[in-house]
């Protein structure tokens, strides 16, 4: 079965599924009463297009227990949050998503860079995120131990906004000092955290001095000279850096090993995500290649369907590569950040 | 040149091309004129760890000899061929001008006139550091200690670099910076978006005399790296308006160079004979297109206002947009456009309110921003105003521009707010101890001088020498052999 054909039958079963009274989810089934049955309208993955654009408001405005498709009746769910600067946060349920992503990225790591049975250490934000739990499923999963430091990138978004650079900077340092402790205390080989933290922590640590052989990051924009930056100087051409691309909604989407040119460009964990590369004016249509448009996540896994949803990034549409057997998504950055300033913070 | 020029980043005097390389366009064209590698904010940080070493390069070098090379890193900056960008394409001091004009706005002539100002601030930089330091024998700043005028004297550095968050309005701020590197302290820049090119040939010129490389450091970057710099210097140069200023006030290791507000005072005793320096005015509201802060936005005076504007702006309506070219251009455009229409909308705000009108307008007969040869230009304007009250009396434009009002002599000092230069047209003795007295002058000039002109002993919008160095306490006991 070639990937389109195991993305289209995927589609249908997991319509089949939320579609359905016996599996299916209060809100889906509702919305299905009030406008169409997709289990009639999608045979194939391009039907999709016939859903509007997923509302993230509704994961806000929507009590969570309406996403809860009869097949998980009964077990309680994970709560992960995203956003909530200010306000309700919006929230996704989910029971095991995180675990079946972050291990088909387990098996997307390398094993020199990432041994099996070293720690980790995840210095980024924790709290309500489906980040916490996942980092720490792929450490055990691998067979190590995870260490934790959190930040709060709600608070240093508030800072930011408000102008206050200093507070940001100490509350920065405070983050980094409880990292360099374990670091310099504890038998760590892997990290797992943002780009800012990860030049932060360069500065006061050597990082493959301290035993780190890989790290993974994500949550914000890396530009080609940025990666450059972290793999050249902040990481000392010693350890491996795997940036990927990845949110409460999506999952992770890995990068392909990095080349000269530093640009980095991540696959969607298909069939579970796919990512669209869009024109903003008409979202219908998909980008012609290595052309930037707007970045479009579906969602398919039985616990949560999300089709359609415009992510706030843009990125250009990269062609298949031979690890990977569909569109990627490169140099992604936030949407409209050629327009408006975009406040992104240490996350 | 035919070729666009790669202007690098300079981490302490090596080249790094960046993987971001941003074009500068020529104004009014697609066409870029050169690329700008931009630094990573991450790559200014780092490199904000690791000045110790610049500043040990300028450390080993005598200051006398470091003042040699600065005045002949003039003659190679004014007459010199230096290489620009990761090409070293040849530059000849005609291929700047061009470069310069052709990104920024600024006509040749303009160019030409700051060139010669930056060569004097190369080849006076003894008369500069006498004015900054007091007399300082630089011998001192090679010992540590030493003696003036018969007292022992030690100056320890404020910070290892000195950076600068440079503005692309005029080459001449460059000025600003330069006597660092006699002081033994390296300079970390971030050049005007618009504006590489002038910092860059004064690094060359300064690394073709002999000072180190590793003395300069050269960040093309955006909004966030500047804010690096800002927020990680010890000392930091920055260029900005009143917010700006204001949102760094009370931080010791940030100077902004904010606007002038520059003014002209006549006294009662000289403004019946006002004629007699209507040149001064003229040229002090429109050298340099009126783009200095040393340029006056303000006239005061305390009779004939009517006379003095209508005057001036008839002068000032023989300076018009001219082909970049043109040897009598005097009329800088904008580079960026969307700075013309907003200063313009300012203006014309300012003249709803009742109390004001611009003088120029019958005189000029069309619209105050014009497109000319595809760049926006704002026409010179003197805007005459009844009360210092109205908003438009002690504004400061980027073109020429300023305001004539009438204030009784006894008031004006009580008025006129921080100003950085004032010309006081006066021989009223006890004026002149007034004005003195007055805390809100930066620099006064006594009688008939411009306030763009200035005197390369006299420091300007602070010290750099004491921005740079602070005294300390010095005692050096003999040795005794126990």
């Amino acid at each position: 079965m070639t990937s389109q054909e195991n993305l289209d039958q995927h589609t249908r079963d997991i319509i089949q599924h939320h579609f359905s009274p016996e599996t299916g989810c209060p809100f889906w089934l509702k919305w299905a009463e009030e406008h169409w049955d997709p289990r009639k309208e999608i045979t194939c993955f391009e039907d999709i297009a016939k859903f509007p654009h997923f509302q993230d408001e509704w994961l806000r405005d929507i009590t969570n227990e309406e996403w809860v498709p009869k097949a998980f009746a009964g077990r309680p769910f994970n709560v992960f949050e995203t956003g909530g600067t200010t306000g309700l946060p919006k929230q996704r349920v989910g029971w095991d998503d995180y675990k079946h992503d972050y291990e088909m990225f387990s098996d997307q790591l390398d094993d020199d860079a990432f041994p099996k049975g070293g720690n980790w250490l995840m210095v980024g934000p924790t709290g309500p995120r489906r980040l916490r739990l996942a980092v720490e499923h792929l450490a055990n999963h691998r067979g190590g131990s995870c260490y934790f430091v959190d930040l709060d990138p709600r608070w240093v978004k508030k800072l930011i906004g408000r102008k206050e650079y200093d507070q940001a900077e100490r509350y920065q340092r405070h983050v980094v000092d409880q990292a360099v402790e374990i670091l310099k205390h504890r038998d760590i080989k892997c990290l797992f955290t943002t780009p800012r933290l990860l030049e932060s922590l360069s500065e006061r640590v050597s990082l493959p001095g301290n035993g780190i052989r890989g790290c993974f990051c994500g949550g914000t924009t890396m530009t080609p000279q940025m990666v450059r930056f972290l793999v050249e100087e902040v990481l000392e051409n010693k350890a491996l850096f795997v940036p990927t691309y990845g949110n409460t909604l999506m999952g992770l989407a890995c990068s392909v090993p990095l080349t000269d040119d530093y640009s980095v460009t991540y696959y969607a964990p298909q069939p579970r995500a796919v990512l669209r590369v869009v024109d903003p004016d008409n979202t219908q249509r998909t980008v012609d290649y290595d052309n930037y448009g707007r970045v479009e996540l579906t969602t398919l896994t039985k616990e949560f369907f999300m089709p359609r949803f415009l992510e706030r990034d843009e990125a250009i549409r990269r062609k298949p590569c031979d690890r990977y057997d569909w569109d990627g998504v490169g140099d992604v950055r936030p949407f409209g950040v050629m327009e408006k300033k975009v406040i992104e913070g240490v996350y | 040149m035919a070729t666009i020029p790669s202007i690098p980043i300079l981490r302490r005097g090596e080249v790094y091309h960046s993987l971001d390389q941003q074009p500068i366009h020529a104004i009014g064209t697609e066409a870029p004129a050169a690329l700008l590698s931009m630094a990573n904010s991450g790559l200014v940080k780092r490199d904000l760890n690791h000045v110790t070493a610049s500043r040990d390069a300028l450390r080993a070098i005598p200051a006398a000899d470091l003042m040699q090379m600065c005045i002949e890193a003039g003659d190679h900056f004014l007459n010199g061929t230096l290489p620009v960008g990761e090409e070293e394409i040849p530059q000849s001091p005609d291929d700047y001008v061009r470069s310069l004009s052709s990104t920024s706005g600024l006509p040749h002539a303009l160019i030409r006139m700051n060139m010669k100002k930056l060569h004097e601030v190369f080849t006076e930089m003894p008369t500069i550091m006498r004015g900054l330091t007091r007399g300082l024998d630089l011998g001192v700043l090679d010992k540590g200690y030493g003696s003036q005028e018969g007292v022992p004297v030690s100056y320890s550095a404020n910070a290892e670099a000195l950076s600068v968050v440079l503005p692309s309005n005029s080459p001449a701020v460059n000025a600003l910076w330069m006597p660092a590197l006699v002081m033994k302290i390296p300079v970390l820049l971030k050049p005007g978006r618009e504006e590489p090119w002038t910092p860059w040939r004064v690094i060359q010129s300064f690394i073709k005399a002999g000072i180190p490389k590793e003395a300069f450091s050269f960040y093309p970057t955006d909004h966030d790296g500047s804010g690096a710099i800002i927020r990680r210097s010890k000392r930091v140069m920055m260029f900005g308006d009143d917010a700006t200023v204001s949102q760094h006030a009370g931080d010791p290791r940030v100077e902004v160079h904010g606007s002038g507000k520059s003014k002209i005072l006549i006294g009662e005793d000289r403004i019946d004979d006002w004629e007699k320096y209507l040149d001064i005015m003229v040229e002090s509201v429109s050298a340099n297109s009126g783009r200095s802060c040393i340029n006056t936005s303000a006239i005061l005076v305390p009779r004939h206002a009517d006379a003095i504007a209508e005057a001036i702006a008839k002068r000032l309506d023989a300076i018009k947009p001219l082909p970049f070219e043109d040897a009598d251009a005097k009329l800088s455009g904008f580079a960026n456009p969307k700075f013309a229409e907003y200063i313009n909308g300012a203006v014309d705000d300012g003249l709803k309110e009742e109390g004001a009108h611009d003088v120029n307008a019958p005189i000029r007969g069309r619209e105050r921003h014009e497109i000319y040869q595809n760049m926006h230009y704002l026409h010179p304007t003197i805007v005459r105003c009844d009360s210092w009250d109205h908003p438009l009396a002690n504004r400061e434009f980027l073109f020429p521009f300023a305001s004539v009002t009438e204030v009784p002599q006894a008031e004006m000092l009580d008025c006129i707010g921080p100003s950085l230069v004032v010309t006081a047209i006066t021989e009223d003795q006890a004026w002149i101890d007034e004005l003195l007295e007055c805390p809100h002058i930066d620099r006064l000039n006594l009688g008939a001088w411009p306030t763009n002109r200035v005197k390369w002993d006299q420091p300007h919008e602070g010290n750099l020498f004491e921005f740079l160095y602070k005294r300390r306490s010095i005692h050096v006991a003999t040795l005794a052999h126990v």
